[in-house]
């Protein structure tokens, strides 16, 4: 809206630089220029200052739309690439339920050739802590080798893992580990003239 | 309770006879010249001549030290500090009779040994802010070691106090022979972002170390530097804290995780694990700038949590090449790879986190027991195990360096905290009180330290 009141603005300042004396307020009668006899001769250029704004609030409204959709897709796009990996108690393989998420952020990849990530690997809190770094970083490269093989550039993945050390969920019960042992995504560079997928 | 073996620690000669007849602990001076009866001139004889100080002593059997109370300033201190560390080295019985008064004069010595004392410790800090010791022989009837230790002019500093643990350590080596182990530290890490903490060996000043963002730290044997794994957003490195300076610099980025550091014994090589896609144990001098040479070829599992043994020469580490975690060894040069936790675990898939005994007979570890840790030792030679906990989940055990007690953590009481286990006693005592303690690292002794 900003953008489409911004461009009116500027087209009406153009019609007062062209019409300079009719358009000031002049109250003292002097020039009382007779508005029947000026009306014709600005009728053209009037009627197409009218259809030009038109034309551009049209054009603005329709960039703001295109606008607000790409924000939107942008905004889906990164929601998408953040999506968490979840893994099985102490494997570093890919389970066949998390494929699809992983699936889902390579159009987004694609179309981001020079955007940057980086993976990080978790676990829970089950095995020696210290250890656990090491089945983190398994989870982050099992996610870089997965991403390397659908045609993703190694160069384009960061991998690093924080083992138990940063928990999604607290407590000593399933549901807390199973949301534990998981990958998360992070743009490293190239999120700011990120581009939506086709 | 036979109070048999010759001084100081390991029978020598062949002494047995001499107190044999004596009920209960009975302390004998070995002074040339100066001996309890005939029986002990055999021993006497056996043994090289000269000078020999020291009390009987044998594992098994505690020779009483009495405590007595201390004179000048800020004597109670001193007299607690210096119960508690002997009581800690789990060498002597500690005795601390309730206040009384500075000893003056002759001492009584019939009344000590009815207490059960073989020797008593008498300490008086003076005029000038040391701290004046006399150990006296009960048995023998005479004051056996003298010594002056100057202390830094804070009282109650931390410097103040390592110093008192330093007069401690001292007066166990003249009782039993071998100096205790109260002059050390224990650097430890919280949870959940807590960072570096550091711990004396008797549970006080318990202080953070400016590292909030450290983990799994570990000693230079020189006692003056800490490296660490240095945990941020951008994942983990390998750093190295001058505890002198608080100068903190990288010495490890490499792609991927880079995690538990480990020195050498002779301070040289850092050892660490370090890895993108499977994690290899690397090795690198911090202090030149050489680049970090690789020791394990991994080949895509996870090689981690290096120890070196007392010689240098071997490292062992945790490895999941067969599957699941298990502690092997390795030349340092990378070679002769040998399954060091092989046999006597049933189905019990997890052990890790090794750290080797400072007389290099034994390697401490930890193995799940019903899926909680435990910390245990296996002998190197013939991978004979023993268990030391079975109380809560049991982790993370690092020797002090008297080769004797463990620093551990554990969930015993609740939260983590670290504790500490005499291996031969089986004695522990609860080390931290603070929570979310972890990771502990025993030091070197810090006789020099600043």
């Amino acid at each position: 809206m900003l953008v489409s009141r911004r461009s009116s603005a500027a087209l009406l300042l153009a019609i007062v630089s062209l019409t300079a004396c009719k358009a000031k307020p002049a109250p003292t009668p002097v020039p009382v220029a007779p508005p029947v006899a000026v009306a014709p001769k600005f009728n053209k250029d009037s009627a197409d200052a009218a259809e030009a704004k038109k034309l551009a609030a049209a054009a603005a409204a329709k960039a703001a739309a295109d606008a607000a959709a790409n924000a939107a897709a942008i905004a889906k796009a990164k929601a998408t690439l953040g999506q968490i990996v979840y893994f099985d108690y102490d494997k570093d393989e890919i389970r066949d339920d998390q494929k699809a998420t992983i699936e889902a952020k390579l159009p987004i990849l694609e179309a981001n050739p020079t955007m940057r990530i980086r993976v990080a690997g978790h676990t829970d809190n089950r095995g020696s802590d210290e250890y656990n770094l090491t089945l983190g970083q398994k989870r982050a490269a099992a996610v870089k080798r997965y991403l390397a093989a659908r045609g993703i550039a190694d160069a384009r993945v960061e991998t690093v893992s924080f083992g138990e050390e940063r928990p999604a969920a607290q407590g000593e019960n399933d549901d807390a580990w199973g949301k534990n042992r998981r990958a998360e995504f992070e743009i490293l560079s190239g999120g700011d003239t990120m581009k939506a997928p086709k | 309770m036979t109070p048999s073996a010759p001084y100081p620690k390991r029978r020598r000669h062949s002494a047995r006879a001499i107190c044999a007849a004596g009920a209960g602990i009975r302390a004998a001076v070995f002074l040339a010249g100066s001996l309890l009866c005939s029986t002990q001139l055999t021993a006497q004889n056996d043994s090289t001549s000269g000078v020999r100080i020291g009390l009987t002593y044998t594992p098994g059997t505690r020779p009483g030290v009495f405590v007595a109370p201390v004179a000048g300033a800020w004597s109670d201190s001193v007299r607690a500090i210096l119960g508690r560390d002997l009581d800690n080295g789990d060498r002597v019985t500690a005795i601390l009779a309730q206040g009384g008064e500075p000893l003056s004069g002759a001492l009584n010595y019939a009344a000590y040994a009815k207490l059960g004392a073989n020797a008593v410790v008498q300490a008086s800090v003076t005029p000038s802010g040391s701290l004046h010791v006399a150990l006296h022989d009960v048995v023998a009837k005479n004051v056996s070691n003298v010594g002056d230790f100057p202390l830094p002019a804070q009282p109650l500093s931390a410097e103040w106090r390592l110093a008192v643990h330093g007069v401690a350590d001292e007066v166990e080596r003249w009782v039993t022979g071998t100096r205790g182990i109260a002059q050390s530290r224990v650097v430890f890490a919280r949870e959940q972002g807590g960072g570096l903490w550091i711990v004396d060996s008797d549970g006080a000043n318990a202080r953070p170390m400016g590292v909030p963002t450290g983990l799994s730290p570990a000693w230079h044997p020189s006692g003056r530097y800490i490296a660490f794994c240095d945990m941020t957003n951008e994942g983990t490195k390998i750093a190295l804290r001058d505890v002198v300076t608080g100068r903190t610099q990288r010495v490890s980025s490499r792609p991927g995780s880079n995690i538990s550091p480990a020195f050498s014994p002779d301070g040289s090589t850092l050892a660490f694990s370090a890895g993108e896609d499977g994690m290899d144990i690397f090795a690198v001098n911090p202090f030149n700038g050489e680049p970090a040479h690789r020791v394990t070829i991994s080949r895509g599992v996870q090689d981690a949590l290096p120890s070196f043994s007392p010689d240098g020469r071997r490292i062992a580490f945790t490895s999941n090449r067969l599957g699941h975690p298990e502690v092997y060894i390795v030349d340092a040069d990378g070679t002769n790879v040998e399954l060091l936790t092989s046999t006597g675990f049933g189905d019990q898939l997890y052990r890790s986190n090794p750290d080797w005994s400072p007389d290099g007979r034994r390697v401490a570890f930890q193995s799940q027991i019903n899926g909680v840790f435990q910390v245990m030792t296996i002998n190197v030679r013939d991978h004979s195990v023993q268990a030391l906990t079975s109380e809560g989940r049991n982790e993370d055990p690092s020797w002090a360096p008297d080769g004797r007690h463990i620093v551990f953590t554990s969930t015993r009481s609740g939260p983590k905290q670290l504790w500490v286990l005499d291996t031969e006693t089986y004695r522990t005592r609860q080390l931290t009180r603070l929570g979310l303690a972890r990771q502990g690292a025993w030091s070197p002794r810090l006789d020099n330290a600043k």
